[in-house]
């Protein structure tokens, strides 16, 4: 066993040149690739080294503007519920309601400290982008977010939020108008504006150096959470549980533990309605990458995709648009081929249970992405059996990944839709929600 | 740099004119007809692009000719069946991504299979916009193997290191990038084609120009900036898009396409004529 007092190193799985095992890598077009070795050069001096003080910035500004320390909580309800001790990472507290600000705090930071002028991003869930403009008001920097059609019409809120700070919101019509068409827009973006504007990508996905330098900037998450461990509890947690969609918040929660092997790691990715794949439709209704997909090259990175068997990246679907993707970082797809990183799902209808039962029994109102965490949760500790054997064990960290009030209008249309019996009748208010 | 098929003969006397069409957009029937109609027109060499779902480096026209091959059924099989029914005197060159390469097979031998198969129907090249020179050597690997040629797209941010990176890795001839940004026709010639040709006048290789080029005054005044050829893909996709959208009859916009052909290679012609003196642009 690993001694859990012993300071361990951050577990980096990276290759200098950037790749994760068979992972990684830089498929974009040539116009960007100067631009991705800028961003290498950056990355390495400013992140990796502190040059000019930048890592001391960026943690005094996730400080007073951000709000980190951020806490661990023990979920006293789902504790008691489950016989186990249930711990709450709660990045839903971080400015904004979601972890992203780690990362897009950190990125606007650098592009500012690299001389860019203007910043871009894509978001699926809304909170990236809203972590993005509130970040880019920070630091006075313009932005522009891209969102796919339908992700702008089920997170409006967050469309609101964006607009507030002072970003334009750029609504993406291709394909299904999710993730996936959002991502590819920015980067056509970026390929015209490439000299004078940086793109925030907003999970670990992407050509390297995003990958690692996204995954660094959110493993506070994991820094904080193993001290407040060892703090509180003494030792180690027995697992760590995180929702996948690119795998941002995953990898935060997972980096500082992944050298201690006895902390069991679980990616909690969205099942949507089925796993079953159509494969003449070229869709999924799922979003469960990292259980059922493949090898192969999209937005940059060589990973683990939902394509069909010519290679055509299918149409993927959940409930929750920030886990409604195709792919999944290199990273994740890596740690999961090693065995490190185990890949579990939940669908669309346990993930509203848990959506509930969190906001009823803890006070916790979380994202539709978190709720498939304790979805997950809740599949393994309710039912009777002996701890010993799940891959949860005694005690167990829950990374909260960002609250939910962009997703009322969608939970409450879901949830009469699924005749979910645990939830509050919301019926005598129709009518006056829309 | 080597000679390994026949495209750097396209080269030979005179400009040379690259056309781009998305394999089956609309129809694939439709789609042989425009692909023959611009090699009467005078190709020297084909781009036929096999359409992929996440096109990142297009804009919108070639975008939609993408979802309009794909609805129609275009997959990277029957883009090779597409290949073995045309009728052509031009070279093909093969332009999709990545992952269509790579996935073609059983995926573990990598991008053999789909050289293979591609060199089997007549292929003589490939572009893959997604494939920088640092991930491309399985690529130029299987491509030595079967005598194809690998083309680079050189970008008006390719400098120094990189770009000898490339230089060392190319066959048949560069694809430089007029612009920054994506496909798509434009109205203007862009500024950025001269440095770019400035950097790569030394290389031995031929050096067509792509990007926005829409007329024959484009082409003109590109083949006298110093290109060797000049690619062309929007601005016909808009004819093919025009002719889907109105409901014409294929053979009217086949003849459209031919029309078009000869205005650019017209074009160009005039601008290799015109040896190195600039026209001004026409007025509108
Ligand atoms: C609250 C929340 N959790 C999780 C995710 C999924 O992203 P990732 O997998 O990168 O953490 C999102 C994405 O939008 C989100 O908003």
């Amino acid at each position: 066993m690993t001694d859990p007092t012993q300071t361990t190193k951050p577990g980096r799985t990276d290759r200098p040149d950037g790749s994760f095992g068979r992972f990684g890598g830089q498929y974009v077009p040539e116009a960007l690739m100067p631009a991705l070795e800028e961003l290498e050069d950056a990355y390495g001096r400013y992140v990796l080294e502190n040059e000019d003080g930048f890592m001391d910035e960026f943690r005094a500004r996730l400080a007073d503007f951000g709000g980190r320390p951020i806490p661990l909580q023990r979920a006293d309800r789902l504790s008691e519920r489950y016989d186990r001790e249930v711990y709450l990472k709660r990045e839903d507290l971080l400015h904004g309601g979601a972890h992203k600000l780690n990362n897009a705090l950190g990125q606007v930071l650098l592009a500012k400290y690299m001389g860019k002028e203007r910043i871009i991003a894509e978001t699926g869930a809304g909170q990236h982008g809203t972590a993005t403009a509130m970040a880019a008001a920070h630091l006075d920097m313009p932005c522009e977010i891209y969102m796919g059609r339908t992700d702008v019409n089920r997170q409006r809120p967050n469309v609101f939020r964006m607009r507030i700070n002072g970003a334009d919101v750029n609504p993406v019509d291709a394909g299904r108008g999710t993730l996936k068409e959002a991502i590819s827009e920015t980067m056509r973006d970026w390929s015209r504006t490439v000299e004078h504007t940086h793109y925030v990508i907003g999970s670990i996905v992407g050509p390297h150096p995003f990958p690692a330098m996204v995954r660094d900037f959110h493993a506070v998450i994991s820094e904080e959470a193993r001290e407040q461990c060892l703090d509180r509890l003494g030792d180690l947690p027995d697992a760590v549980v995180a929702c996948a969609g690119g795998g941002s918040n995953t990898m935060g929660a997972f980096h500082h533990f992944i050298p201690d092997e006895d902390v069991s790691l679980l990616a909690v990715e969205a099942g949507g309605s089925s796993l079953e794949v159509d494969e003449a439709a070229g869709v999924a209704p799922n979003s469960a990458t990292l259980s059922t997909g493949d090898e192969g090259v999209l937005h940059g990175a060589r990973t683990t995709l939902l394509q069909d068997s010519h290679g055509q990246i299918m149409e993927s679907h959940s409930v929750s648009a920030g886990l409604d993707y195709a792919g999944v970082g290199p990273e994740l797809a890596h740690l999961v081929e090693t065995g490190r990183v185990t890949p579990v799902n939940v669908g669309d209808r346990v993930a509203l249970e848990g959506f509930h039962r969190l906001s009823t029994e803890e006070g916790i109102i979380p994202a539709l992405e978190t709720a498939h965490a304790f979805g997950y949760l809740h599949e393994v500790c309710a039912e009777d059996g002996a701890i010993d054997d799940d891959p949860l064990g005694e005690t167990i960290v829950v990374n909260v990944s960002g609250r939910g009030d962009k997703d009322l209008e969608t939970v409450i249309e879901k949830t009469a839709e699924m005749g979910l019996e645990a939830a509050p009748d919301m019926s005598v208010f129709d009518g006056g929600l829309r | 740099m080597s000679d390994r098929s026949t495209i750097a003969d396209a080269f030979a006397d005179g400009p040379a004119f690259i056309p781009y069409l998305a394999a089956g957009d609309p129809s694939y029937e439709a789609s042989l007809e425009y692909v023959e109609a611009l090699d009467r027109g005078g190709a020297d060499i084909i781009e036929l692009g096999l359409p992929f779902s996440e096109p990142i480096a297009e804009g919108p026209t070639i975008q939609e000719a993408i979802v309009r091959a794909l609805e129609g059924g275009m997959t990277p099989e029957r883009f090779f069946e597409f290949v073995e029914d045309l009728e052509v005197e031009a070279s093909l060159v093969c332009m999709t991504y990545y992952n269509l390469i790579y996935q073609y097979g059983t995926g573990e031998e990598g991008p053999r299979p789909f050289v293979e198969r591609a060199a089997a129907v007549g292929i003589e090249g490939f572009v893959v916009p997604d494939l920088p020179a640092e991930e491309a050597d399985p690529l130029r690997a299987a491509c030595d193997e079967f005598g194809l040629d690998l083309i680079f797209i050189v970008a008006p941010t390719t400098r120094g290191e990189r770009l000898e990176r490339m230089m060392d890795r190319v066959s048949g001839y560069v694809y430089v990038q007029a612009r920054l940004g994506t496909t798509g026709a434009r109205d203007d010639v862009s500024d950025q084609t001269g440095a770019t040709l400035e950097r790569l006048a030394g290389y031995d290789v031929p050096k067509a120009v792509g990007f926005g080029i829409k007329t024959g005054d484009h082409a003109e005044r590109i083949v006298a900036a110093g290109a060797d050829g000049i690619i062309v893909g929007s601005a016909l996709i808009d004819i093919v898009a025009d002719g889907h959208a109105s409901g014409a009859a294929v053979e009217e916009t086949a003849a459209a396409l031919e029309t078009r052909a000869r205005e650019l290679v017209d074009g160009a012609a005039r601008g290799a004529a015109a040896d190195g003196n600039v026209p001004e642009p026409e007025q509108p």
